[in-house]
């Protein structure tokens, strides 16, 4: 496939490449055929900085079982720590969230 | 007289799109010539070793060729990577790719040794750069789309990179062409090659298209999973009888 589905998001944070880590400033997401894994359509996820040489990357490529997995891995996560961050932080829980706990 | 001749490889520096310098990788036959060129437009993986191969492979068939890096404003780095730099920047201008086609073209033109004609071949969005070229220039003789994806666009899909529907230009299509498509690939759907075929049709065009079963996208992908052997091999030989028609003095 030579899909059009590509997703682009701000980032903030760190990536690692080799023995060095670099700050981001965006997360591609996209579905297309994969480029190095043995696999045929695939998730790909790429962190990257924009402003720095194309190296400035650490790439992924996913099934697309195994993304679904991250996603629902990552929403729980999230949700938890959402959770943690309005106990600790004393912002007042969600009340869903409190009950969930 | 031995079987294989030999070949001469180099990069050089052409004036690309806007007057901005790119590199381009050329392989050339040994001998006075003259030869057929082909222009080789890199997909969307970008200026990859496949490509690099792919250049050569024209070259020991008797073909001047050259494969230029559309994506060398992205910075230096592995392929891999500055492809990745594209994508998160959407992708690069149709505009762009045919102004830095075109250099290529023109180089091939200035080649003492080259016979006049020229082709230009590309796979995936390689294949669509290919066919937009064929149909916004006049200075090639023969075109290779090679499941080259989104020639098919609906609306919401164009934007300032990408103005027009490669489709809708078909109509000024200056040179015959050949498609390679998987039936089981889904873009470019079965569906959409229909209507790319039915669009050639109306406008009276010269293409022959070949259409696989058993295989999807990638078909000549020979390091990747899609690789459909069989298939890749008819497939060469339908492009190689296709430019050697087109392309011949």
């Amino acid at each position: 496939m030579c899909t059009s589905i590509i997703e682009i998001a701000p980032a903030e944070g760190m990536a690692k490449r080799g023995d060095e880590w670099f700050s981001l400033s965006h997360t591609v997401v996209a579905y297309d055929h994969a480029r190095h894994a043995p696999l045929g359509d695939v998730i790909t996820l790429d962190f990257i900085n924009a402003g720095l040489e194309p190296g400035a990357r650490a790439g992924i490529e996913l099934t697309l079982e195994t993304a679904k997995e991250l996603y629902a891995a990552l929403d729980r996560a999230i949700a938890a720590a959402e959770l943690e961050e309005a106990e600790v932080r004393g912002k007042g829980a969600v009340p869903s969230l409190v009950r969930a706990a | 007289m031995a079987f294989y001749k030999g070949m001469t490889c180099e990069n050089v520096t052409l004036k690309g799109d806007q007057g901005t310098p790119i590199t381009a990788y050329v392989a050339k036959p040994s001998g006075s010539g003259p030869f057929p060129g082909v222009v080789l437009v890199h997909h969307l993986p970008g200026w990859s070793e496949l490509y690099i191969e792919t250049t050569r492979r024209f070259a020991h068939h008797g073909y001047l060729a050259i494969c230029a890096n559309l994506y060398e404003r992205a910075g230096e780095g592995n392929p891999d990577d500055v492809a990745a730099k594209v994508r998160a920047d959407g992708g690069i201008a149709d505009a762009q790719m045919i102004g830095d086609t075109e250099a290529a073209v023109k180089w091939m033109r200035a080649e003492p040794n080259h016979n006049g004609k020229v082709g230009v071949f590309g796979s995936c969005s390689g294949g669509r750069h290919a066919f937009i070229y064929a149909c916004q220039r006049k200075d090639v003789d023969a075109c290779a789309d090679l499941w080259g994806g989104r020639v098919v666009m609906g609306k919401e899909e164009l934007n300032a990179k990408t103005p027009v529907a490669p489709i809708e230009m078909t109509k000024d299509l200056g040179c015959p062409l050949i498609g390679i498509f998987g039936n089981d690939d889904r873009a470019p759907s079965p569906e959409q090659v229909n209507q790319h075929e039915a669009e050639l049709k109306k406008h009276g065009k010269p293409y022959e298209f070949y259409r696989y079963d058993g295989a999807g996208h990638g078909i000549f992908y020979w390091h990747r999973p899609l690789y459909r052997p069989e298939q890749a091999m008819d497939g060469w030989s339908k492009v190689f009888a296709f430019f050697g028609k087109h392309l011949a003095k």
